[in-house]
């Protein structure tokens, strides 16, 4: 048996408690933060060399077999998630270098952080639901504390719309899980699938399976329940925005996604089509509600919403195309948001604001940033050949081979309306002289300001590489979406086989 | 005995999404409670009432002489409870603060973030 799969669990795990102990050397901290990060990309590439031939890493905890224990099973997916994680790790901890104010730091921002993406990892590994559940507890109420660090008025104000939204959620995961213990007498995810497809229990299955739509809709900002998302998103510090916006709501489309593949994919004809409304609306949604800020976090934050939507019409479509494409989507849009994020946060720091109104001329002070920001602005609102364009390509044919004109026309107007976004801030921020001149609030020299800008610069360069390269991530997207299409796969590996 | 669950399992539930949707700061962490312990009495109930003794063997047996009781269930819900336990203390004491910095409990008047 090996123990690699756990490995994502205990590397941050380790390096939180090592956070704490040292609480009072922030430097130390910083240090073992950054170097938790590189451990866990590294663990996270080491686990896709072992699972990219479509292997499934499975491991039984404690040596409790299956459908006994929790296991803990890594496919295609769980896989490119964790990769993703480990990115978006070093990523912010490079960033949170420069951008953190002293505060944050002393009261705990590292081992929270650390915390956090145990949470997420351990989301993205489980098979087990109930285990599923605690992660998502474990990573919420680090994100809560996450949130309301600072105790900012609006910060605060967020928190409590975060909070008893994601509280309500985890009730309704709760009792759905109740409910589904009573039927199938199991909650290990490959045994449930299997219970599931014998098909004697129709009806309460797909009432279920409406229980954790609503709960992991609100997790991942779903129409209609995505309201806490622009409440709460755009109040704390740039860094904690840029990681929240990568990785949380993107828990909430990962549970969706391997819940309503593996599990409740027996009645698509009803639970996919609901899916699929959801998604088009709220694609729909958080775009207009994007339309109507002025605040550049703002945009961003509403504009998650969007992307979500995304996301999900591909599980909503439900071929193995439509996955494809929403996998592709998940890599892609992880990566631009973050960035976008960061590249705001930059903007603040330098320009002390966020406003578009008062924000101008950073085209001719800080041309570097600005190149930043329009990549990833041009990839996110899907201009080839940047990884937006093929993502949003693969789910727009497997829209028209399912000859779902509404919502491959939504996806479509929506993308049109994500550039207007884009052109806005553009146009506000970086083209238009300033109304009135900002100081730069801190001139860094010419190393330093490479070294803060050296996140963004990396993700940039994996957005186009994923526009350029988009054969091979096309390829593993369909091996994985495979992997997702043919539940047996992933009972076999977990209840099956010798360990 | 499941018909009573079910009708306290309803009653919680209803009296904590009530309670959810008042404007209170403390109206809304108590609904928040009742809707918790809703769902773990949903999990016992669901899990099937069958059985009062513990699920142990006597020594040599390899049958239960009488039905046992689901272990499980019981296990879900404590591990439920220590988690609403931590996440209440922890709502409890950001309730407190938002109180002090906002200056009310009212959540209607809590619009900074609204535009």
């Amino acid at each position: 048996m090996t123990l690699l799969p756990a490995l994502p669990i205990v590397v941050p795990l380790a390096g939180a408690v090592l956070c704490m102990l040292l609480r009072k050397n922030i430097a130390a901290q910083k240090a073992i933060a950054l170097a938790t990060s590189f451990l866990i990309l590294l663990v996270s590439l080491v686990i896709m060399a072992q699972t990219k031939d479509g292997t499934i890493a499975v491991m039984h905890v404690g040596g409790w077999r299956a459908p006994l224990g929790i296991t803990l099973a890594i496919d295609m997916l769980s896989s490119v998630m964790l990769l993703l994680v480990g990115l978006l790790a070093v990523g912010v901890s490079v960033y949170t270098l420069f951008d953190l104010d002293a505060p944050r730091t002393r009261f705990g921002f590292y081992p929270l952080m650390l915390i956090l993406l145990m949470g997420v990892n351990g989301a993205f590994v489980t098979g087990d639901l109930f285990n599923l559940y605690v992660w998502f507890e474990v990573l919420l109420i680090a994100s809560f504390i996450l949130l309301a660090l600072g105790g900012e008025k609006p910060q605060l104000e967020g928190s409590i719309k975060y909070v008893a939204l994601n509280l309500l959620s985890s009730a309704l995961v709760l009792a759905g899980i109740g409910v589904l213990y009573g039927m199938a007498g199991t909650l290990n995810m490959a045994e449930l699938a299997h219970v599931v497809q014998q098909g004697e229990r129709g009806g309460l299955v797909t009432m279920v399976a409406v229980m954790f739509m609503m709960a992991f809709g609100i997790k991942c900002g779903m129409f209609p329940l995505y309201f806490w998302l622009p409440a709460s998103y755009p109040t704390p510090p740039a860094a904690v925005t840029a990681l929240f916006s990568g990785l949380l709501t993107k828990v909430g489309v990962y549970s969706l996604i391997r819940v309503f593949t593996l599990v409740f994919s027996t009645d698509p004809e009803f639970l996919h089509a609901l899916i699929l409304w959801g998604a088009g609306l709220t694609m729909v949604s958080g775009v207009l509600a994007a339309a109507a800020q002025y605040e550049i976090r703002k945009i961003l934050a509403v504009h998650i919403v969007s992307q979500i939507g995304y996301i999900v019409m591909g599980l909503g479509l439900f071929t193995q195309l439509a996955l494809t494409g929403t996998i592709v989507y998940l890599i892609h849009v992880i990566i631009v948001k973050t960035n976008l994020f960061l590249v705001a946060g930059a903007i603040k720091r330098i320009k002390g604001t966020y406003e578009l109104r008062a924000l101008g001329g950073l085209y001719k002070e800080k041309p570097g940033l600005s190149i930043l920001f329009i990549i990833s602005a041009m990839s996110l609102a899907g201009v080839p050949p940047l990884s937006g364009f093929f993502a949003k390509l693969t789910l727009i044919i497997a829209g028209l081979r399912m000859e779902s004109w509404a919502i491959v026309a939504t996806a479509l107007g929506v993308s049109l309306l994500t550039l207007y976004s884009m052109t806005k801030i553009w146009a506000y921020a970086f083209w238009k002289p300033a109304p009135e001149p900002l100081p730069d609030l801190d001139p860094m020299p010419r190393a330093k300001w490479l070294a803060f800008l050296s996140p963004m610069i990396a993700f940039t360069v994996i957005t186009i590489a994923l526009g350029v390269c988009a054969g091979p991530v096309f390829d593993y997207a369909d091996a994985a979406a495979g992997q997702l299409m043919d539940p047996e796969i992933y009972i076999g590996a977990v209840l099956g086989g010798a360990d | 005995m499941e018909v009573v669950l079910a009708i306290v399992i309803g009653a919680l539930y209803g009296g904590g999404l009530y309670l959810m949707m008042r404007r209170n700061l403390i109206q809304l962490i108590i609904g928040l409670g009742l809707l918790s312990h809703g769902a773990n009495l949903l999990i016992f109930t669901a899990g099937g009432l069958r059985g009062d003794v513990a699920p142990i063997l006597a020594e040599g047996a390899t049958k239960f002489a009488v039905t046992p009781a689901d272990p499980l269930p019981q296990a879900l819900i404590l591990t439920a409870i220590v988690i609403s336990f931590a996440v209440t203390a922890f709502a409890l004491v950001l309730f407190l603060r938002t109180y002090q910095t906002v200056g009310t409990d009212d959540v209607d008047e809590m619009k900074e973030t609204d535009t």
